[in-house]
């Protein structure tokens, strides 16, 4: 074991947000200084990594290369990975991933379900290359689609080979990328600009990051392509500001690849130079729409505006260009070498190649996963994603993001494409996908998308502007059990007039969520506005909770925890909430001894409680 | 005082000058540096860029990430992405609300503390999420609030219980 040269063990530590978040630099730290102090490090490597996907399980590591798939590491766990694995070639079987369904312990990476079942494109390098080392990168093939593009290509050839690859963009309109290059490319005013839209704002959402943190060059790559194609030096690309490792790691890789000359001036020698500038967004979900991004480029408040002229006519500081998504040019290097043919075999009739989602919310393996396009929901959200949270029962999907529509079980076999999921009445949008199970309140959720939508509506339009907060109003009416039997209707005829009366996409799927959620959950709505009640015990004024007398033991937790003093009794008494003055919180029902269960949950009921306090063990 | 604040942002704002790409990343700068904007920031800025201070107001306006008042040595952001909403963020927030005494956007006179929500922090997975200052912490429960925000504050709050 001891002999084995350096370049065969190495270990991969996830360092992207959501494993720093659980103290991954910790682990990279130790596990550095341990193979130092054990005399390893000509032997085994360590090495991190951008982001697996697997979030969920996070830390994460891989050691090759065996492959063995550690999760939920922990900086103690480090002794004994290096000692048992490295130096005794015995794994760690307790951290290895376990199938919360069959509880099967499976060691190797490459048999994990939630990977064997994903084809990965886009995130082809993440998780397995670092991030801030060009090297590794060009390891994989990088800027080798940029040479053959610049060298054995010329701009009319490679639009034709994207055109003819059927690629679409991946932010969520799915316009067809090669179409909107030549445009740019035809487009007869000079300068003109490329610019990538990394303006991730979705709730939900994280394909974007994962793909800025975990693989910057391939990005890049996919831009300086694209500026080579349209016929330009100048590429921008505008980050969300929450996102800052993924704007550092972006610096580190233009950086690198300036030393190189694989960007910059004359890049390879050519006669074609290529730079991008960052831009950090500032916390506006409508800058996700292209001409507001790009007034937002300009140091104008991020509002959009009527269209045509299209921005491949006149988009940043009014000249041509071409505005695509983070993940639609982490494709192109891949489409430049491996050819269209190849890239339109994979997905369906009118969407190619694969989809990446963010999958979270109520399902057992949240995470980032890529699928051939065409796949079917169910295989998603069970095969993949391990099915809902501790047993619990699916009860809708939610896709694209706050304007997206929410899905139900009925659908589930509805394959995942551009066409379909805008059929059903939701849309793909950038990737999001949250999985709601039987606890989760589609009303209350509805509320919650409109009010996301109406905080960030930029104002121009005023049915967006106004529209949304007068629904709003009525569906906290439906919600606080003061709703009328001719709400609902209402609810669709102001979404249908604010998505017809809005210019950009925010205000025209804004309303989507209640109308799908209407379409599909129809019962729960009623269920609202006529019975008063709210079936997944959610809505505060529709529910309330009690003590069960004969359960409590009057441990008096539960009123020394109530935050509104609304729990009286006392010692081995049975315990009463005022119901005028409890708030609704939960905090009893979680506080609860499990042993006790005392606390309920009810909706559209009443329990028989004593109305003071009496001493256990009175009937 | 208030020259030395002008002087300082002087410094911060000089290499903006003449840049093609001004406004926004120049207000970062300020905020990065004050945590919030002063007022002698916005027309600062609108003389490097050629804008009128009200001009610079309205855009620093339109755009979440900006502040015009401090915020405290501890400042918590309270993910209500739509991950964390179906994973109880609602209710950590509410939690947060009453271990600080504060609601959502406002600061602690002290300013110990301050407090806002944020639509995602893209750490979905981990949901319901906070970041406090840059540490992010996940998979919330009340009772982890209890720790992260221990009680002093609520004693605070409720001098007589």
């Amino acid at each position: 074991m001891e002999t084995r040269p350096n370049s065969e063990c190495r270990i991969l530590v996830c360092q992207s947000t959501g494993c720093e978040s659980s103290k991954s630099d910790k682990i990279t730290q130790a596990l550095e200084n341990q193979i130092k102090e054990l005399g390893l490090s000509k032997n085994v490597e360590v090495k991190f990594t951008g982001c697996h996907g697997f979030c969920q399980q996070g830390p994460i590591v891989i050691v090759e290369p065996e492959g063995v798939f550690y999760t939920q590491v922990k900086e103690a766990d480090v002794p004994e990975i290096l000692k048992s694995h490295i130096l005794e070639g015995k794994y760690v079987e307790r951290l290895f991933y376990h199938n919360p369904v069959t509880g099967e312990a499976i060691p190797l990476y490459k048999d994990v379900p939630f990977y064997c079942r994903q084809q990965r494109l886009i995130l082809r390098n993440c998780g397995h290359i670092n991030p801030e080392i060009i090297e590794d990168y060009l390891a994989t093939g990088g800027y080798t689609a940029l040479r053959k593009a610049i060298f054995e290509m010329n701009p009319e050839s490679i639009i034709e080979e994207i055109t003819r690859s059927g690629l679409r963009g991946r932010g969520g309109a799915g316009f067809p990328t090669g179409k909107k290059w030549e445009e740019a490319y035809k487009a007869k005013e000079q300068p003109k600009y490329v610019v990538c839209n990394g303006d991730e704002g979705d709730p939900g959402a994280f394909m974007d990051r994962s793909v800025l943190e975990a693989d910057p060059h391939s990005v890049l790559e996919g831009m300086a392509i694209a500026g080579y194609a349209v016929g330009t030096p100048y590429g921008y690309i505008y980050v969300r500001a929450e996102y800052p490792l993924a704007v550092k790691r972006l610096r580190m890789a233009i950086a690198q690849a300036k030393e190189r000359n694989l960007m910059g001036n004359k890049i390879m020698g050519s006669e074609f130079s290529f730079d991008v500038e960052i831009m950090q967004g500032a916390g506006a979900f409508v800058c996700g729409e292209g001409s507001a991004l790009m007034y937002s480029i300009e140091g104008k408040r991020g509002m959009p505006r009527v269209r045509p002229p299209r921005s491949v006519a006149s988009g940043l500081w009014s000249k041509p260009t071409s505005l695509n998504n983070v993940k639609t040019y982490a494709t192109v290097p891949l489409i430049i070498n491996r050819g269209a043919d190849w890239f339109s075999s994979i997905g369906t009739e009118g969407s190619k190649g694969t989809a990446v989602f963010a999958l979270t919310g109520k399902i057992a393996n949240s995470g980032l996963i890529e699928v051939p396009m065409g796949t079917v929901l169910r295989q998603v959200v069970f095969d993949i994603g391990g099915g809902v949270q501790e047993g619990k029962k699916f009860k809708a999907v939610q896709t694209g993001g706050p304007s997206g529509g929410c899905l139900p079980e009925t659908l589930l076999d509805l394959p995942i494409d551009f066409e379909s999921l805008t059929k059903a009445g939701s849309m793909m949008g950038s990737g999001g996908m949250v999985v709601m199970d039987t606890d989760t309140c589609m009303v209350d959720l509805a509320q919650f998308f409109l009010k996301f939508c109406s905080n960030e509506s930029c104002g121009k339009c005023v049915p967006c502007r106004e529209g949304l907060p007068l629904m709003i109003d009525i569906m906290k009416k439906i919600t606080q059990g003061e709703g009328e039997p001719d709400d609902i209707q209402r609810l669709i005829n102001m979404g249908e007039t604010i998505r017809s009366g809005s210019l950009c996409g925010l205000g025209t799927t804004a309303p989507n969520p209640v109308l799908s959620s209407i379409r599909y959950f129809e019962d729960e709505w009623k269920a609202h506005v006529i019975d008063k009640i709210c079936p997944a015990l959610v809505c505060r004024a529709l529910i309330n909770f009690y003590i069960l007398p004969d359960k409590c033991a009057g441990c008096g937790i539960c009123a020394r925890a109530c935050p509104v003093e609304a729990i009286s009794g006392g010692k081995r008494m049975i315990h009463v909430i005022d119901q005028e003055k409890c708030i609704k919180c939960a905090t009893c029902l979680e506080k609860c001894p499990d042993r006790f269960s005392a606390v309920v949950k009810v909706t559209g009921e009443h329990v028989t409680v004593p109305k003071e306090p009496v001493p256990v063990g009175t009937k | 005082m208030s020259r030395d604040l002008r002087e300082q942002i002087r410094e911060i704002l000089a290499p903006f000058q003449g840049r093609n790409v001004v406004l926004i990343p120049a207000l970062q700068a300020v905020q990065e540096k004050f945590g919030y904007l002063p007022e002698v920031a916005m027309e600062e800025i609108g003389r490097i860029a050629d804008l009128s201070t009200n001009v610079v107001y309205g855009v620093a306006s339109f755009y979440a990430q900006f502040r015009t008042t401090p915020i405290g040595k501890r400042h918590v952001a309270v993910c209500q992405g739509t991950a964390c909403h179906v994973r109880g963020g609602a209710r950590i927030l509410e939690a947060i609300e009453r271990a600080l005494g504060i609601k959502a956007g406002e600061t602690r006179p002290d300013l110990e503390y301050s407090l806002e929500t944020v639509a995602c922090i893209g750490a979905c997975a981990l949901a319901p999420t906070l970041r406090i200052n840059e540490d992010t912490h996940g998979k919330l429960t009340t009772n982890e609030i209890e720790q992260l925000f221990p009680k002093t504050s609520k004693q605070e709050e409720k001098p007589n219980s």
